[in-house]
């Protein structure tokens, strides 16, 4: 019944090539998420200023990011800007996109980190003579990370998997795009992909493990 | 600028191809959902060592992309030759892809019921399946829909990605047309405005009822 024999040899033997791109792919993802969680703190405390301006184009890109798929983020920055004499090669636009999609994810869970604060600090912090921005960076910033920092472990692992999307516009250096490449060359599509899919696995636990081992480091009183 | 060649035609396409997401959205949620109820029960009450491997395969489904799991099952279909088309293969990987996310939905909400809750339950004189259906399930729906809701938005943004193995559903039916028109930003603007009119409303709902459930808690 099975006519098909696997060949596992040649496929192992790409791994060093996998490998070089899994450092692509992670590349990708730790730009994106830093990207991503700048603007995402500028997003959420524009959405809570007072200003009508600030807070409508900070709720506009959340409730973009948030509703519309990835790949179409992707898309926009791709083909998308291109229309209007922006031209991004893949790698940027992967890494755009994700970059905005991170952005409106981590600006949501910075809303509700920075809820969780109470708002007496920040007033007990202004009588001690603290400038607004002084307060923010020395209270509020560190407690807020460490409330989202778990959401942030999650979002981190998001954009790994995120980043596979970058095949489909032609992005061929990232652990996906690298498998693509020496699937169309050898059509030994399923021994590629499982590998690739391992990778991803791997991937993600050493992203996940690392970041316990570092919440432990950073986050005990 | 206003201009554009955007006839009735393509419109028509793009709404086809909505229907297309739809309609995988609806079965991989409900084949994830089915099948994640059943599971989840199974994790929220199964001893460590059947616990244990399920949520480990559970987790791979989640660790792997989405991408690379419909890639391997469209090569693997073929190698043990199921005649199956790519619809068929979307629908079923995206309910696993969904149940895995269930499951651990559906476990959270039956352990978010305090134990004492069903011991009281049974010393009324409820059976297990009766303080199963009258009081597990109820509260632990409260405590699920909402993170369930969001999934459904998650499995119906994630759809898009089925594009690759060559399905034409509201994504790829927009690039077909972009490759035509060539007015890309109007037309992925179009396609992400219908994505947008489904989704923002069901996620608007579902934090909705988060807030008014929290309220009653």
């Amino acid at each position: 019944m099975l006519d098909y024999t696997f060949h596992w040899r040649p496929a192992l033997r790409a791994l060093p090539e996998m490998l070089s791109g899994a450092l692509v792919t992670l590349e990708i993802a730790v730009l994106s998420m830093i990207l991503g969680t700048i603007a995402g703190v500028l997003l959420a405390l524009a959405r809570q200023s007072g200003n009508r301006l600030l807070s409508g184009f900070a709720t506009g890109w959340i409730e973009l990011a948030r509703n519309t798929p990835a790949l179409l983020q992707v898309y926009m920055a791709y083909f998308g800007l291109g229309s209007i004499g922006i031209f991004l090669d893949s790698y940027l636009s992967v890494l755009l996109g994700i970059a905005f999609n991170n952005a409106g994810y981590l600006a949501e869970t910075f809303r509700g980190a920075m809820r969780a604060i109470p708002h007496t600090q920040v007033r007990a912090a202004r009588s001690l003579g603290m400038g607004s921005a002084k307060a923010f960076r020395l209270i509020v910033l560190p407690q807020m990370f460490r409330i989202a920092f778990y959401p942030m472990t999650n979002q981190m692992v998001w954009a790994i998997l995120m980043t596979s999307i970058g095949v489909i516009v032609g992005l061929d250096t990232d652990l996906t795009g690298v498998t693509q490449e020496l699937n169309v060359r050898t059509f030994r599509t399923f021994e590629y992909f499982a590998i690739a899919a391992v990778l991803y696995y791997l991937i993600a636990k050493l992203v996940t493990v690392s970041a316990r081992l570092m919440a432990w480091r950073l986050f005990r009183y | 600028m206003l201009e554009t060649n955007l006839s009735w035609n393509d419109i028509l396409f793009l709404l086809e191809g909505t229907g297309v997401t739809l309609a995988i959205t609806f079965w991989a949620v409900l084949g994830g959902t089915v099948l994640g109820i059943g599971l989840g029960l199974l994790r929220a009450t199964a001893p460590w060592w059947l616990n244990a491997p399920l949520g480990a395969v559970l987790d791979v489904l989640r660790s792997v992309p989405l991408i690379i799991q419909l890639v391997l099952a469209n090569s693997f279909k073929s190698i043990i030759g199921i005649q199956a088309s790519p619809f068929v293969v979307a629908c079923v990987v995206l309910s696993l892809y969904t149940c895995a996310y269930c499951t651990e939905i559906v476990r959270g909400g039956i352990l978010a019921v305090p134990s004492t809750t069903r011991r009281a339950a049974r010393s009324l004189g409820m059976t297990y399946g009766q303080d199963l259906a009258n009081v597990v399930f109820p509260i632990a729906l409260r405590v699920s829909l909402p993170s369930w809701i969001g999934l459904t938005l998650g499995v119906m943004k994630d759809t898009a990605l089925v594009l690759w193995i060559g399905i034409i559903e509201l994504l790829r039916a927009s690039q077909i047309i972009v490759t035509r028109i060539q007015e890309p930003l109007f037309v992925l603007a179009v396609a992400g405005l219908i994505y947008f009119i489904i989704g923002f409303p069901i996620s608007r709902l579902g934090a909705r009822l988060e807030r008014k459930w929290r309220e009653h808690d």
